[in-house]
């Protein structure tokens, strides 16, 4: 089992360890989950992503072999911006879905989910070799990874930090990034460099932060110590509520709504997708577009009270199995059970009825208007 | 880690307080800590029948949903209506007001059997 350099650092916290994707995470801390969403939603939450996977690729050809992989065009993204993309094989299945950084003209960051660290590095080597004289670094390693997120963090971080000049910090507009040195709010000697992106999972204004890999301690107790000092309220926060915080604004967890055995069509993820350039698996994605799938992705909301879990069954109103629920949980801040299922499309409109199997029991559920939650950066 | 000292208790962490012969039934400070917070308690009607060791309800934390099972036999004559508003009661407070159900034994000297707070705790540090 796989441990982040926050490790030590989570147990001092209090924090519940558990296996996720082959690392020993921290699942919440004292407060509990349903805190740490509220505090999120409501001030700032720190979140430890340092188990993700992070590459760098450069070099001649490389925004060009990129351009092919990712569903994402590339070609007008400005560098200082980020975007989210897919990664699919040649049969439309999504391998992944990541987030991309411009550093430069022919230099990229990208960063995956822990669970497909290897194979997308196999991946991206695999073309690699194939295109040309494209560069492929693993800096899982050498970069940790803090998510900082929730109305407050922005307020708090552009007190302890400078930019390359040394002048205070501007955050950068979304999905934009910069270098950024983090200090501590009473010891501004004690200052880290770090890759800040304006990027999250949590329907949240906030940042994702990229400091080296053993100075990244120091940059979590220096967003505690000086939100203390500063009066803003933030704490910890697990993935437990990491979870919960992603599924309201209807962000996909690789695994649940996304795996090889299923393509952006059902996933209702064209949006991420440019089908007027072409990548690896477009022709895939066309065809099925054209065909119609059989399945889509729905978010319901429980009418009888139960829990949904991923896995449970879904069936229509006749009692056929029809679906299963692949993310299910209390969702703190809409206050009701819900999930996301995979159903036929004649039930994957708003306002159908579906049943989830509880133990055995059918419990009446219905299916809702996504995003459950509007992020609070989208107006 | 609280032990209450005037309930019994079995190892799979459900506690039993007795007033003649009837008992309140809830779980242990334990029991709820390793849950986490409980977002829902799925509580029987008010009649049924229960026998010792048998499962009689499902408490669903954020983590997991886990059965729930009764420590003495007897009749459910009373369930905890406040759970289905407030579940985190559980969490709050396991020996008081986040209790479960209130059981009509049918064989009192059950009681006797279960776990004395002292000999829970040993369990539970072993565990």
């Amino acid at each position: 089992m796989k441990r982040t350099v926050l490790y030590d650092t989570h147990l001092s916290l209090g924090a519940k360890m558990a296996p996720f994707a082959g690392w020993e995470m921290p699942i919440q801390y004292p407060a509990g989950p349903i805190e740490e969403h509220r505090l999120v939603r409501r001030s700032a939450g720190l979140f430890d992503t340092s188990h993700m996977g992070r590459f760098r690729v450069y070099g001649p050809g490389s925004t060009q072999l990129l351009d092919r992989l990712l569903t994402a065009r590339l070609s007008d993204l400005s560098v200082g911006f980020s975007r989210y993309s897919l990664l699919l094989r040649e049969d439309g299945g999504v391998l992944d879905d990541l987030f991309v950084y411009r550093l430069g003209e022919e230099e990229w960051f990208i960063v995956v989910n822990a669970s497909n660290t290897e194979k997308d590095f196999a991946w991206f080597q695999q073309w690699a070799a194939k295109e040309g004289p494209v560069q492929l670094e693993n800096l899982s390693f050498r970069f940790g990874m803090i998510a900082f997120q929730g109305p407050k963090a922005l307020e708090l971080l552009t007190q302890i930090t400078t930019n390359e000049k040394g002048d205070r910090w501007t955050p950068p507009e979304r999905f934009g990034w910069s270098w950024v040195w983090i200090a501590n709010h009473s010891d501004l000697s004690t200052r880290v460099r770090c890759l800040v992106g304006r990027t999250g999972y949590t329907g949240e204004d906030g940042v994702e932060i990229f400091p080296p890999w053993d100075r990244t301690p120091l940059v979590w107790e220096s967003i505690l110590s000086s939100a203390q000092k500063l009066g803003i309220e933030a704490g910890p926060a697990g993935l437990a509520a990491r979870d919960s915080l992603r599924f309201e604004p209807g962000f996909a967890l690789y695994g649940h709504e996304l795996s090889e055995d299923i393509t952006p069509v059902e996933a209702s993820l064209l949006w991420a997708c440019d089908l007027e350039k072409p990548f690896v698996g477009r022709e895939a994605v066309l065809r099925r577009k054209e065909k119609g799938p059989k399945e889509k992705l729905v978010t319901f909301v429980m009418e009888e009270q139960a829990v949904p879990r991923a896995g449970y069954a879904v069936t229509d109103e006749g009692g056929n199995t029809v679906g299963k629920v692949v993310t299910g949980l209390y969702a703190p801040t809409i206050d009701a059970f819900a999930g996301n299922a995979f159903v036929p499309t004649d039930l994957a409109i708003s306002g159908k009825t579906l049943y989830i199997v509880v133990r055995g029991a059918r419990k009446k559920a219905r299916v809702v208007k996504r995003p459950l939650y509007k992020p609070a950066y989208r107006t | 880690m609280t032990y209450d000292p005037d309930v019994k208790y079995q190892k799979s962490h459900e506690w039993a307080r007795k007033d003649g012969t009837l008992f309140t039934i809830g779980i242990s400070d334990y029991a709820q800590d390793s849950l986490g917070d409980v977002v829902f308690v799925e509580l029987p009607e008010k009649g049924k029948v229960v026998q010792k060791g048998e499962a009689f309800g499902v408490v669903e934390s954020v983590k997991a949903a886990s059965d729930v099972y009764a420590p003495l036999s007897g009749t459910i004559v009373e369930v905890n209506s406040k759970l289905k508003e407030d579940p985190a009661l559980v969490n709050r407070e396991p020996f008081g007001a986040g209790w479960f159900v209130k059981i009509q034994a049918s064989n009192p000297t059950e009681y006797e059997e279960l776990l004395s707070a002292t000999e829970y705790e040993a369990f539970v540090k072993g565990l």
